[in-house]
């Protein structure tokens, strides 16, 4: 017997697991598949980790409308799934004489997108403010809404509080086709099986366009994966905790010298369109690119000090704007498909996506209503999500405290960034477990200091092969295929 | 629970440096000497190291990394020396408080002496930028080496080893004795980065080549390494185009160079010398901060054991002095500086008194290799304090020069001091 849902969500990255989350509100029996082994691994993970304040998406595009109010509600939403959400502020510094009149359009922009409490400091605040900053800072556009948040807590939280609330999520499930019956969408075919259903919403991110095809929509429509390389630095040397665009070009943001959740202070992106949905390398020109960018605004940064490099995804598309005021062709697709009955396109959901999700979702339940879907709310809707212990950042009574409660926690496993036992094995129990390196990599932080799992590795494969009780040559970084190691040494006899 | 103890010295980290510094604390009249150690036995990098070669220098004999360990627990715990196993220190003060948490909860402890023995770590794969895929497969040679040694597990079956560090070569042998076949040692720079005797025993003997002035270009594969891109670099490490070649593999094993391990060291304002990544020691190898010693790979990267064992009787020695007489510097110290052809050398600085009780070692890395008679030595000015001969000297093997007791008054009356390798 087919299991049969209301909703099916294509695609468990932020938006897919945004979108699970804001559905799990309504008596809608909702699945959530992702094809890969963990939630959030592709381009919500690969990002800048920046919550913008929508300035510089082009007015009256969907984006300007997606990135303000997503940024609103980030706030009310951060606290509710406990995500580490930071609104610390973000600018946009200009750089000798000439750039200062550049930020007069930003501002301009952002005012019209409705971007609150935008304002131009002079360049001898901006270096009191940031005092490492290039001495030839001239001026800067201050958006006090923009902010920095956890990338990976933000899907994983989002994923895990729509299962909370009755929403099933199906791992390593590939979408293959759709099964449409009469013109209407009636279910999906994965490698899992097949699933009936109502409604399907397409947030399969890099790969949206080719789930649109299989149903007939939007032929010319056409994903573009755009890379984007970064180093990430060792909290102990360099700090700069301010989030610092450069002034923009005409096809990018530029090299962003940014802050993270936990400390590190982190560079890039470069921007350079490949054909390779998941080449995901990073390049010798790209690493250079991107140091030469972000000395433009710290000259004194030492890449001596970089831990840890990586490249995400952005999943460009080529949509037209749907206001005829307004010439853009790379706006947000969201919308109801016109050829078929009971799908939601969410397309070319590039920066500022993850700015966006909680507004693409609220949309996408808007869009619902619209096309007559009458959704009733649970009287026991649960909207928070709890977080679970973190050591790193509890003072030492805190820690008395937990260690009591479980010894576990009494056990460092990753020394670079303190994280115990007890919050890893927390992790391979929790709603969603974690069942890869990589997967509590994203979760706790493990092995993202500075030594790079040299000394939590072993570990952290003996307590994945523990917990999940499999051997420890099936324990993987990030899925089938990726095994850590392939056999036993040779045996030796005992004398 | 916090439970509150002084001690005379604490001795961070129970590799060869902390069980020496514990050891020689112990026997210069330390009544209360405690290890501290993350993992659960004592010995710390040493029990990975089943391959032979150490002891040489201190014994005259050739014993495997566990073996020379264990000779040195056997004396520290006969000694009295307490430990504390499992159990990971968050934070050192400047006033000697250690604190530290562990599986039945946190302590704070206070220490009259403490010496740092935390090690180093290895360089990782961000820090010299592999450009390419991040896939399974891609293992620092030390943690390899936990992986086959201390886990009984092969992380692979077809190698490339980067670097020539001591390590890799030595994993190199390893693995090939395990069964797997070792593609090739790539190395980026012009000569050999570890010693002469591992190129021999574990590479030359084994047929495992060794292309110099080589690095990896890129990583190959999405979820296990597939291949490696090796390239040929020029003089300024840039790659020669066109002498690309692919090896294919599932592994790639870092052997680039270790890093002295000084998170705590800095959480306890010890200054830090960029050139070594260790702190700035006197010949008591006292840190800049009081009663805070240092011993071993954590002051520099030593090529044998036998030095970090002696690296850890002095600083052992001298916290154990500390901690008696909680004696003050008021010694004037001067500055020993690098000259021709030395990178760095250690102690950073002398006491003008450095002299009067022993002979002491000044030990340095060269920038550039000589193959011919050397001579090392210490100066001030143009005048020559100490000297000694050398049949070679590499960036890869440590140099050692004795400055003898007869060298007191010389050194007593310099401001400054600097020493030099140059050809004969």
């Amino acid at each position: 017997m087919t299991e049969q849902y209301d909703v099916i969500v294509i695609g468990a990255g932020v938006v897919g697991s945004m979108v699970a989350r804001f559905l799990s509100q309504y008596k809608l029996d909702t699945l959530l598949i992702d094809k890969e082994s963990d939630v959030g691994v592709e381009t919500s993970s690969g990002n800048s980790a920046i919550v913008h304040a929508g300035y510089d998406s082009v007015n009256g595009t969907l984006k300007s409308e997606m990135s303000v109010e997503g940024n609103r509600l980030w706030g009310t939403v951060a606290q509710e799934l406990n995500i580490p959400f930071e609104r610390c502020g973000t600018y946009v510094v200009a750089i000798g004489p000439d750039e200062v009149p550049k930020l007069d359009p930003l501002l301009e922009n952002g005012r019209r997108n409705g971007v609150p409490a935008l304002d131009i400091i002079s360049g001898e605040e901006m270096r009191l403010r940031e005092p490492a900053l290039n001495p030839k800072a001239s001026g800067a556009l201050w958006a006090p809404t923009g902010g920095v948040i956890d990338t990976f807590g933000a899907t994983v939280a989002a994923a895990e509080n729509a299962l909370m609330n009755g929403v099933t999520l199906r791992l390593n499930t590939e979408f293959q086709d759709f099964i449409i019956e009469d013109g209407r969408i009636v279910g999906i075919k994965t490698n899992r099986g097949e699933f009936d259903c109502r409604w399907v919403v397409n947030a399969a991110g890099l790969y949206a366009d080719e789930v649109m095809h299989k149903a007939g929509v939007r032929p010319e429509f056409e994903i573009t994966p755009r890379r984007g390389e970064y180093f990430v630095f060792d909290p102990n040397m360099v700090q700069v905790g301010e989030v610092l665009f450069p002034v923009p070009s005409k096809i990018s943001k530029g090299i962003v010298v940014t802050t993270t959740t936990h400390g590190n202070t982190m560079i890039g992106p470069n921007a350079e369109n490949i054909d390779n949905k998941q080449n995901t390398a990073v390049t010798q020109e790209g690493l250079n690119e991107i140091g030469t960018g972000a000395l433009k605004l710290i000259p004194s940064l030492d890449l001596r000090h970089v831990i840890a490099s990586f490249a995400g995804l952005r999943a460009g598309g080529n949509a037209e704007c749907k206001n005829p005021e307004v010439s853009y062709h790379r706006d947000f697709v969201i919308e109801i498909a016109d050829e078929v009955d009971g799908l939601v396109n969410l397309g070319g959901i590039e920066s500022p996506g993850l700015t966006s999700a909680p507004a693409i979702a609220q949309r996408v339940i808007a869009l619902l209503e619209e096309a007559g879907e009458e959704l009733e709310k649970k009287p026991n809707w649960n909207r928070i999500r709890q977080a679970r212990p973190n050591f790193h950042d509890m003072t030492n009574e805190e820690r008395t405290l937990l260690v009591q409660k479980d010894p576990r926690y009494g056990r460092i496993v990753c020394r670079c960034e303190s994280v115990t036992e007890g919050e890893i094995v927390a992790e391979i129990h929790a709603p969603i477990p974690a069942r890869t390196y990589d997967a509590i990599k994203r979760r706790t932080w493990c092995g993202t200091g500075r030594c790079q799992g040299g000394f939590d590795m072993p570990r952290v494969v003996e307590i994945l092969s523990e917990e999940l009780g499999i051997p420890p040559e099936h324990v993987t970084k990030k899925g089938t295929g990726s095994e850590f190691l392939v056999r036993p040494t040779k045996e030796v006899e005992e004398s | 629970m916090m439970t509150k103890k002084k001690w005379d010295v604490i001795v961070i980290g129970s590799g060869p440096g902390g069980l020496a510094a514990a050891i020689e604390a112990k026997k210069s009249g330390a009544q209360d000497v405690l290890i501290v150690e993350r993992d659960v036995e004592l010995g710390g990098i040493l029990l990975q190291c089943i391959h032979n070669g150490f002891g040489l220098e201190l014994f005259g004999e050739d014993m495997p990394g566990p073996t020379y360990a264990q000779t040195f627990i056997d004396e520290a715990l006969e000694l009295g020396v307490e430990t504390r196993l499992d159990t990971m220190v968050m934070d050192v003060t400047p006033m000697r408080q250690v604190y530290v948490t562990k599986r039945d909860g946190f302590e704070e402890l206070e220490a009259r002496a403490v010496v740092l023995a935390m090690g180093c770590r290895e360089r990782t794969r961000p820090q010299i930028r592999i450009p390419g895929t991040r896939p399974a497969g891609v293992y620092m040679a030390g943690l390899a080496q936990q992986f086959v040694n201390i886990e009984g597990w092969m992380p692979g079956e077809r190698f490339v080893i980067l670097g020539s560090g001591d390590i890799g070569m030595i994993m190199a042998r390893r693995l090939t004795f395990e069964g797997a076949k070792v593609e090739r040692v790539l190395e980026v720079m012009p000569y050999l980065t570890g010693l002469m005797r591992n190129y021999v025993q574990c590479l030359l003997d084994f047929d495992i080549p060794l292309e110099l002035e080589h690095t990896v270009g890129r990583i190959i594969g999405h979820d296990r390494v597939e291949a490696v891109e090796a390239v040929q670099v020029d003089k300024d490490w840039k790659a020669v185009p066109g002498s690309e070649e692919i090896i294919p593999c599932d592994t790639l094993l870092l052997s680039v160079g270790l890093i002295p391990e000084n998170e705590l060291s800095r959480r306890a304002g010890v200054a830090i010398d960029p050139v070594t990544g260790g702190p700035y020691v006197n010949e008591d190898m006292e840190t800049n901060i009081p009663g805070i010693f240092a011993a071993g790979n954590v002051v520099h990267v030593y090529d044998l054991v036998d030095w970090v064992t002696e690296a850890g009787y002095v600083a052992g020695c001298g916290a154990a002095k500390f901690a008696i007489e909680q004696r003050k510097h008021i010694d004037r110290e001067l500055p020993v500086d690098t000259g021709e052809n030395v990178h760095h050398v250690i102690p950073h600085r002398l006491r003008k008194d450095a002299l009067v009780e022993r002979d002491v070692q000044l030990q340095m890395r060269v920038t550039r290799p000589i193959e011919e008679r050397v001579s090392v030595e210490l100066v001030d000015g143009q005048e020559v304090v100490a000297r000694q001969g050398a049949r070679y000297a590499r960036p890869g093997e440590m140099v050692t020069l004795t400055v003898p007791q007869k060298a007191y008054d010389a050194v007593n009356k310099a401001e400054r001091l600097s020493v030099r390798v140059r050809e004969r």
